[in-house]
């Protein structure tokens, strides 16, 4: 698995500061703690699986690096610089080397698929017309559309092809670093697996860095490079899958072990 | 070639830069979307026109923009020239976006300008007629329903429609009395300046009671509810179709009609008379005082000549047209509310659709009213 990652040519760039670093975050909701004092560190070119059970934070912490989310306390930077504490021009910068895919695609419902790709182009970039047409249908092509979605409206899309819109937006502008937010989460099996090689495919073209929360077991067992598991209001572990296996926790021992996992790791091989 | 903008977040490396090396052109420097930005792409095409290979040895960073250029300058160098050394990754992508390059156009036939318009103007209309007939058709549905009451009483949802009543009944009095007592005190002070010339200010009494009573204050009544109420109904109920919760209705079994639908429009019936009759009283309250203050006429006055002079027919015109109102304006809300999709935009669009929709068909009706009335002879 980690071969993979170890192709893309931004991991051989040594020495270079992680792709995302948090330390010792807290956020709040009124009295109610989400994370107290959690640590996570990303490497360059890895895909990292989040998990955790409802309501651990999984979301907010991928709201919180992306700086959507003010946290309470605690430092966050990514591709080694602070996402709290920069000018408005450095941040603005800084997102241009991220994207992030919502859960259900968040497509501009008044745009259609193709013009959803074009819209980062179009707002960061001075490109001529042809030019960003011919990028986006590139984009839309790359995540598996068929040439008849192109000019659809969000709403005359499957679910599915909303989230392959969604990651096709997120990548629009060849980020180093995307956060997919449960991209498998509502498809079957097959666009599931699918949705997954396609990470993988576009990890390894495009040397990206993949900030996964989900909770599908085969999909982390599949592309992820490492997992972190959220509970307790930090993380509790990260490692890869094997060694997920061998970690001493209710909750986590409980998720590896239990018999779904059990069954994805049966598909997919034990490692 | 232009300087590119964006310098600072991009790794420090040169844009691209192309070098002629007899019949190869290498590359180096950095070829991602925002070198690209800066380029002038005709003229460093035209460069590959002729050469026999294309090294990109030298290249740091290609993205997904930049595969695709070296994509079209080979294309462009023609068959048989080979990209070389190009890293492992960007081998991939290239190939990767090579493979997701259009498909060879198929000639589309393009129509005329005019033919476009017209046939744009046939839809448009296909669909105003179908809507209308679909309209009708959920009236139909809604009064058949309501028909049905007498029979089955135990189906209407009282609570639903106590709530409704309140919501767009009790809660709307403040700004209805507001709004007709302002127009009695326009009425009377416009009608004063021009009555007074012919020294017949008396008549004032006439016009502000039979104006008020007859058309404006429950026209204007109507159009506040539309927009106050219906708005609300088809947000309410169209966001209920987006979560799927009208779907679920179904599924368990209940009518969505008979839920959502007419203890709305029952609501409404109830309600728009009594706003109606609180915009009168409050209108004639407003024009009396202002004749008082701008004519001298004493509220005695204006009460006897109100008794005395005005048919009270003119009150019943007013109060007739009301529950028809209240209908157009409920049906309409509710139909545009369940026609809202699965998407955020058709729900602000039906909501405005379902406002102006429902304050035109109240205004036709009352042009129509007012025609059956002059034929009456009420």
């Amino acid at each position: 698995m980690d071969t993979a990652a170890a192709e893309t040519p931004r991991d051989t760039r040594a020495g270079e500061a992680p792709a995302i670093r948090v330390r010792g975050l807290v956020t709040r909701f009124g009295s109610h703690t989400v994370h107290d004092g959690l640590d996570l560190d990303v490497r360059r070119g890895e895909i990292i699986g989040v998990v955790g059970g409802s309501g651990t934070g999984k979301s907010v912490l991928l709201r919180a690096i992306v700086g959507l989310l003010k946290p309470a306390e605690g430092g966050i930077e990514v591709l080694g610089q602070s996402v709290r504490d920069t000018s408005d021009a450095d941040y603005r910068r800084l997102r241009r080397r991220w994207g992030v895919m919502f859960q259900d695609g968040a497509l501009f419902s008044s745009l259609t698929v193709r013009q959803n790709v074009e819209a980062p182009m179009k707002e960061q970039l001075h490109l001529d017309t042809p030019l960003r047409e011919t990028l986006a249908a590139i984009k839309v092509r790359m995540v598996g559309l068929p040439e008849v979605a192109m000019d659809k409206f969000p709403a005359e899309l499957s679910g599915g092809m909303r989230k392959r819109a969604g990651f096709a937006r997120s990548i629009a502008l060849d980020p180093e670093i995307v956060f997919l937010d449960e991209p498998t989460a509502g498809l079957d099996p097959i666009g599931a697996a699918a949705f997954d090689t396609l990470i993988r495919q576009l990890q390894a073209a495009l040397g990206l860095t993949v900030f996964l929360v989900t909770h599908d077991l085969d999909s982390l067992h599949a592309i992820c490079d490492r997992i972190a598991v959220l509970a307790e209001k930090r993380v509790l572990a990260v490692g890869t899958m094997a060694e997920m296996m061998e970690v001493d926790h209710p909750w986590v021992r409980e998720y590896f072990h239990g018999p779904r996992a059990r069954a994805a790791l049966d598909a997919g091989g034990v490692h | 070639m232009r300087k590119t903008v964006h310098q600072p977040s991009a790794p420090p490396a040169q844009p691209v830069r192309f070098i002629l090396e007899g019949p190869r052109l290498a590359l180096s420097g950095r070829l991602d979307i925002a070198a690209l930005e800066g380029l002038d792409r005709p003229r460093s095409l035209r460069m590959a026109e002729g050469c026999r290979g294309i090294d990109v040895a030298g290249l740091e960073r290609v993205d997904t923009a930049g595969a695709w250029f070296l994509v079209a300058l080979q294309q462009r160098a023609g068959e048989g020239v080979a990209i070389t050394g190009a890293a492992p990754g960007t081998a991939q992508l290239i190939e990767t976006v090579r493979r997701n390059l259009a498909p060879p156009a198929a000639a589309k036939g393009r129509a005329t300008p005019l033919l476009d318009r017209l046939e744009a103007f046939g839809r448009k209309s296909d669909r105003a007629g179908r809507k209308a007939l679909s309209l009708v058709s959920f009236l139909g549905q809604v009064v058949a329903a309501i028909a049905m009451l007498p029979v089955r009483p135990r189906r209407l949802r009282l609570t639903a429609m106590v709530h409704h009543c309140q919501e767009a009944g009790l809660a709307a009095v403040p700004i209805v009395a507001l709004m007709a007592f302002l127009i009695g005190v326009v009425l009377a002070f416009q009608g004063a300046t021009q009555l007074r010339q012919f020294g017949a200010e008396v008549f004032v009494v006439d016009l502000i009671a039979i104006s008020v009573l007859r058309e404006l204050g429950i026209l204007l009544t109507a159009i506040i509810v539309a927009g106050r109420s219906g708005s609300a109904f088809t947000a309410a109920i169209g966001a209920m179709k987006m979560r799927e919760e009208v779907d679920a209705l179904k599924t368990l079994g209940l009518d969505p009609i008979e839920i959502l639908v007419v203890p709305r429009v029952l609501a409404l019936i109830v309600m728009l008379p009594v706003l109606g009759f609180i915009a009168d009283v409050s209108g004639l309250i407003g024009g009396a005082l202002m004749s008082w203050i701008e004519l001298g006429v004493s509220p005695a006055v204006f009460q006897s000549r109100l008794v005395t002079n005005t048919d009270v027919w003119h009150f019943g015109v007013g109060m007739i047209k009301a529950p028809f109102f209240a209908l157009i304006i409920a049906i309409i809300g509710c139909y545009e509310g369940l026609s809202v999709g699965g998407d955020t935009d058709s729900l602000g669009r039906l909501t405005s659709t379902s406002v102006v929709l429902s304050i035109f068909m109240v205004i036709v009706m009352d042009a129509l009213f007012s025609i059956f009335f002059a034929v009456v002879g009420v």
